[in-house]
């Protein structure tokens, strides 16, 4: 037996770091989903009549679409009536300070390796962390309103900033755009609110993290970013899951603007409970993320690691509508057992001189499936429009797939537009020259694979570069003898 | 240091190796030679514990241990250290990373603390003037586009870095040219002491007036079928080995 396959019999993937649930008392919605549901959501977040309004359309017209079947990934459907379409954790009253928050959630993030105490305390990072469908604390506000920057809980900003909230919501994903964005306009529980005011640069990394906790809770975070003209910021998404054997649902929304010269870096690391080796539960990741370059130079960057879930759909967009815009996607997305990923990006060039940048690195191990799925579409107004696409796969082991589905359509003779792709496989022979160094066979694979994803990684700040490091390395923890 | 006993090895069941018996001492210099395609970088992969490489008889003792019984990481961190007549490419790592990964692990594996950022820094530096490396090389992805030359020059690098005590030396001398030859050699020599023991496997007289070896072997067919002191070379160089390849078939 070759080394390839004995790596691949040796996959006893490690169980999931993550996976456990605290008992707290949830508030939580009846099963099901109709106009009554979203009208007890939105009373229980006490919004106003327009919301409740913009949710009940986006109710009525998803129900009149159809699940997407595109995507090559293979799951059983999801039942839309036995979800439960809101949990919050039980509060009395609105916590002022990270003193009032309930220890049993503070915990959570402990055990995550996250303490918003040390976080504060010591990274300078401001954190806005969303429980299954509620804020429970949000830091580094002081600071952050001294600049008018507005960095808070979706549901704080309907409360607070309504006029921004309402100018900005749906705008760059419709709420008709597709079948889970219309779904999650509908029933969207919370998420966070950024805005950055004309002129100023986030002095920190802005940063969330989100988890699934209660069980068959669909969570339906909504996150708004404005950056208007020459600001700049960089917002950091950490995700991570409880086990659980149900499938369960995440359809989440991102919307970015971006205003002249503007720069916005949106980075994500997900690690969500990727089902156990036979491929039972796990999360299903259906997400629309998507930024507009509005305004001429501006820029705006997707990172994203992804190693968690075990169906993942997602193609974080740029739209470069202003004249020099920039759009970029980094990603590495890795999969290993039964995990099947679709991932990938469009980049829309409507300006002039425009330019994205698409890497993209595939990393399959045990049965899993990898599939990117890139669009580039150069408009006719865009002249001079420019991009590049490098979409490499790594294979481990021979039961794995890697697919690449590049789209390309271009309507103005100007635009040069490149793609490269390579497939390889992890050698038999860099593992024995790494070992006869003194390297294990587990280091070695992490080093080759970390080496492969560094143009990737070195996109995303130092902290969480560290942390994406070792979850890759985790990912494919005992794949190896 | 290290006794080799009637080993054989085959790959994919064609047997490869087929009874060879060695004695390398502490502080000696052993020459391997042979013609193309006789087992000399099987021996030495053999040796390094390649998986392909089915061992089918004999034994290997190093340092009073059962080489054979040990993981090729276990090996490396024993003190066995292979430069590779062909060393492999790994994309986006750096020289410098994957050193002091190696490093570090081989030093906890001797009960040893790790070397932090510093004391690695300038335990390179040192180690570069002995082969006179360019730190350029070494910021780089591991041999990735490294020339032929330069690859070997790392190999011998790493193997500074590494301090093994019974390096292999798999044709480093290829791909080298005339300065680099007589560097290189000069710091494997430095790095010779009475405790440390090296095999050079190579084609060429030239490499063995640098590294002047104790004995000089001459594989062929898999097993040893001649031994002797340098002028061993001496005369392969003038007659080739079709002499020997006669003698051998003859006794067949
Ligand atoms: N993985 C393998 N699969 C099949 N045959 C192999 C394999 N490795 C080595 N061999 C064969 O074993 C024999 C010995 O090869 P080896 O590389 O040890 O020769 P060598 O003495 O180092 O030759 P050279 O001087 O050309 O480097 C050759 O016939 C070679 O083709
Ligand atoms: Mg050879």
């Amino acid at each position: 037996m070759s080394k390839d396959n004995q790596i691949l019999e040796e996959f006893t993937s490690k169980e999931y770091e993550h996976g456990w649930s605290v008992n707290y008392e949830a508030d939580e919605a009846p099963l099901g989903l109709n106009e009554e549901i979203i009208r007890w959501i939105s009373a229980k977040k006490e919004e106003p009549q327009w919301l409740l309004d913009w949710r009940l359309k986006a109710f009525r017209a998803w129900e009149a679409m159809e699940e997407p079947e595109w995507a090559n990934v293979t799951y059983p459907k999801v039942d839309f009536q036995k979800l439960r379409y809101y949990s919050a954790p039980k509060q009395t009253k609105k916590p002022k300070s990270l003193d009032e928050i309930d220890p049993e959630l503070l915990a959570i993030y402990e055990r995550l390796g996250i303490s918003l105490n040390e976080q504060k305390r010591l990274q300078g990072i401001a954190v806005d962390a969303v429980l299954d469908s509620v804020s429970v604390a949000t830091t580094f506000k002081g600071t952050l309103a001294k600049l008018g920057i507005v960095f808070c809980s979706f549901s704080e900003a309907v409360k607070e900033h309504p006029e921004l909230v309402k100018k900005y919501l749906g705008s760059v994903v419709p709420m008709t755009d597709n079948y889970y964005a219309a779904l999650n306009s509908a029933v969207f529980s919370d998420g966070s609110f950024c805005y950055i005011p004309k002129g100023v640069r986030c002095p920190m990394e802005l940063s969330t993290y989100f988890r699934i906790n209660a069980a068959n809770t669909g969570q339906f975070e909504r996150t708004l970013i404005v950056a208007e003209d020459e600001s700049y910021v960089s917002y950091l998404e950490g995700c991570t899951a409880p086990q659980r054997d149900e499938n369960q649902l995440h359809a989440a929304v991102v919307e970015i603007y971006a205003g002249a010269h503007a720069e916005v870096k949106y980075s994500t690391v997900q690690n969500w409970f990727p089902g156990d080796k036979d491929g039972k539960g796990g999360i299903y990741n259906f997400v629309t993320k998507r930024g507009i370059c509005a305004g001429d130079h501006s820029k705006i960057s997707w990172t994203q690691v992804e190693t968690g879930s075990a169906v993942t759909w997602k193609y974080p967009s740029c739209i470069l509508k202003g004249d020099n815009s920039i759009g970029e996607f980094y990603s590495v997305a890795v999969t290993n057992n039964m995990q099947q990923a679709d991932t990938g990006t469009k980049m829309i060039h409507i300006g002039k001189n425009t330019k994205s940048r698409i890497v993209s690195k595939g990393i399959s191990a045990g049965k899993s499936q990898n599939s990117y799925r890139g669009q580039v579409q150069v408009m006719k107004r865009a002249s001079n429009a420019r991009n590049f696409s490098q979409c490499d796969s790594l294979l481990m082991g021979d039961r794995c797939g890697a697919h690449t589905f590049p789209y390309i359509d271009i309507q103005n003779p100007s635009a040069k537009v490149e793609h490269e792709a390579t497939t390889s496989k992890i050698g038999e022979d860099q593992i024995f020259y790494c070992n006869q160094r003194g390297i294990s066979t587990e280091d070695a694979v992490a080093l080759i694979v970390n080496g492969y994803a560094k143009e990737v990684l070195n996109q995303l700040p130092m902290e969480f570069a560290v942390e994406a490091q070792k979850l890759l390395a985790l990912t494919l923890e005992g794949s190896v003898g | 240091m290290l006794t080799i006993k009637n080993l054989h090895a085959a790959v994919e069941g064609t047997p490869i190796l087929r009874g060879i018996n060695l004695e390398v001492k502490p502080g000696e210099v052993h020459a391997i030679m042979g013609p193309n395609g006789s087992g000399k970088s099987t021996l030495a992969s053999v040796l390094a514990g390649r998986e392909e490489y089915e061992v089918t008889e004999g034994e290997v003792i190093f340092k009073g241990k059962d080489l054979l019984d040990l993981a090729p990481e276990d090996r490396a961190r024993e003190g066995v250290f292979l430069a590779f007549q062909y060393p492999v490419e790994i994309p986006g790592v750096s020289s410098t990373n994957f050193l002091r990964t190696a490093l570090n692990q081989v030093r906890e594996y001797r009960g040893q603390e790790p070397l932090d950022a510093v004391k690695f820094l300038s335990l390179m530096k040192e180690k570069m003037k002995l082969v006179e490396i360019d730190q350029k090389l070494l910021s780089r992805s591991l041999n990735e586009g490294f020339s032929g030359g330069e690859k070997k020059r790392n190999e011998i690098f790493q193997m500074a870095m590494l301090e093994p005590t019974l390096s292999i030396l798999d044709e480093t001398d290829s791909g080298l040219d005339i300065d680099a030859l007589r560097i290189v050699s000069n710091g494997v020599n430095k790095l010779k002491s009475p405790d440390t023991a090296t095999i050079v496997v190579t084609h060429y007289q030239r490499l063995l007036e640098y590294i002047v070896p104790d004995f000089v072997h001459v594989l062929y067919k898999g097993q040893i079928v001649k031994s002797g002191t340098k002028d061993l070379a001496l005369e392969l160089e003038a007659k080739g080995y079709d002499w020997i390849k006669e003698e051998v078939d003859a006794a067949v």
